[in-house]
């Protein structure tokens, strides 16, 4: 059981009901069943969840900070894709 | 242990002492013994702090600590209601001498291997898992709070050792040379949990209480399911057991523990902060 035999997880936890799973960290655990309850502990001691979701951090594909500029920065100019132009009603929190 | 030492009127008779009888006494010792089972492991859990695999696994043995901890707060307060000498929590925790502590051997134990803590927590977790499911209906209602709080904290604590018990049992022949090692070393205390005492005759009789005895099918039930998945064996029956915590008889480590468990307490008598 050395420490380096141990994967990395990564967490999502749900907040409450209607809301979606958000990235809350990493641990270490043997096994996904592991992760889970590592994740119980870890991150949902002060009833911060109702669900949680652990993936191996080795599954996830990610995008480098090499391909910042080219996968990010040509969104900054394009203001008429955010909905700014239309009225929000005021009770809808979460859009 | 000569007979008619006062240990302040919560002391259920040892083998040579004077049966202590009235409702009052064997409601408290009761609920002590409740109360100090669940102290005594939350203060041999926090000892794994920076000493477990890995800090998840120290996070997860802090929170099972905890949770005994705050069970173990509500009984003791109680405890002290019933006893009525106006002893709290704090004095009922910090204040008390080891032969008033009424905690079965298994949780004074120093901490062993990884493995072997887990066979303890198998162990307890399922006992208590038992013990609390049949306390929900009892008679004196904050132990049935309690009890309806705490079933759900001991799910997750047998759960725990389930899962480690079933990963280090069938793992590679070290984990299942080890984790086998660890339920031989905690075997002798198991019996103990089951056996019947004084307080708990009482408390049975009154609807306060369950017998230990009637608890231990569903523990080994229990428990041997998980290490038959586990590939282990359960050890055999040990030459010796040990007996005596339900009357504040104790072994050696128990002293070592409440020094470490008072010391602050008692050496800034009522300090705040």
């Amino acid at each position: 059981m050395t420490q380096a035999g141990w994967p990395l997880w990564e967490v999502f936890v749900r907040p409450r009901r209607g809301l979606s799973h958000g990235h809350v960290g990493s641990l270490h655990a043997p096994d996904a069943q592991m992760a889970l309850r590592n994740a119980r502990d870890v991150y949902t001691r002060r009833q911060e969840g109702v669900s949680i979701w652990v993936v191996a951090s080795a599954d996830i594909t990610a995008s480098s900070p090499e391909e910042r500029d080219s996968f990010f920065d040509p969104a900054a100019d394009k203001v008429y894709r955010h909905p700014t132009f239309y009225e929000v009603p005021e009770d809808v929190e979460y859009l | 242990m000569s007979a008619g030492h006062d240990y302040s009127g919560v002391t259920v008779a040892g083998p040579r002492e004077r049966p202590v009888t009235d409702p009052t006494s064997l409601h408290t010792a009761y609920l002590l013994s409740l109360g100090d089972d669940a102290l005594v492991y939350a203060q041999r859990l926090g000892e794994w702090m920076t000493h477990a695999p890995q800090i998840e696994e120290d996070m997860a043995l802090g929170n099972v600590g905890l949770d005994l901890l705050g069970q173990a707060r509500a009984l003791l307060t109680r405890a002290g209601e019933v006893e009525g000498r106006g002893r709290d929590e704090d004095a009922m925790a910090m204040l008390r001498d080891e032969r008033e502590f009424r905690n079965v051997h298994l949780v004074e134990q120093p901490r062993g291997d990884f493995g072997q803590e887990m066979a303890r927590l198998l162990w307890f977790a399922s006992y208590q898992h038992e013990l609390y499911t049949a306390l929900v209906s009892s008679a004196d209602e904050t132990v049935a709070g309690v009890a309806q709080k705490a079933v759900k904290e001991v799910d997750y604590h047998r759960d725990h050792a389930t899962q480690w018990v079933l990963r280090l049992g069938d793992g590679t022949p070290t984990s299942h040379a080890r984790m086998q090692a660890g339920l031989e070393a905690v075997h002798p205390y198991v019996a103990e949990l089951g056996e019947d005492f004084a307080a708990a005759r009482w408390a049975a009789e009154h609807g306060v209480g369950v017998l230990p005895s009637t608890l231990s099918d569903g523990v080994n039930a229990y428990v041997a399911d998980v290490l038959e998945q586990a590939t282990l064996s359960m050890p055999d029956e040990p030459r010796w057991r040990a007996r005596g915590g339900r009357e504040g008889v104790h072994s050696e480590a128990m002293g070592y523990l409440l020094a470490e468990l008072q010391h602050v307490a008692r050496s800034h008598p009522g300090a705040t902060w």
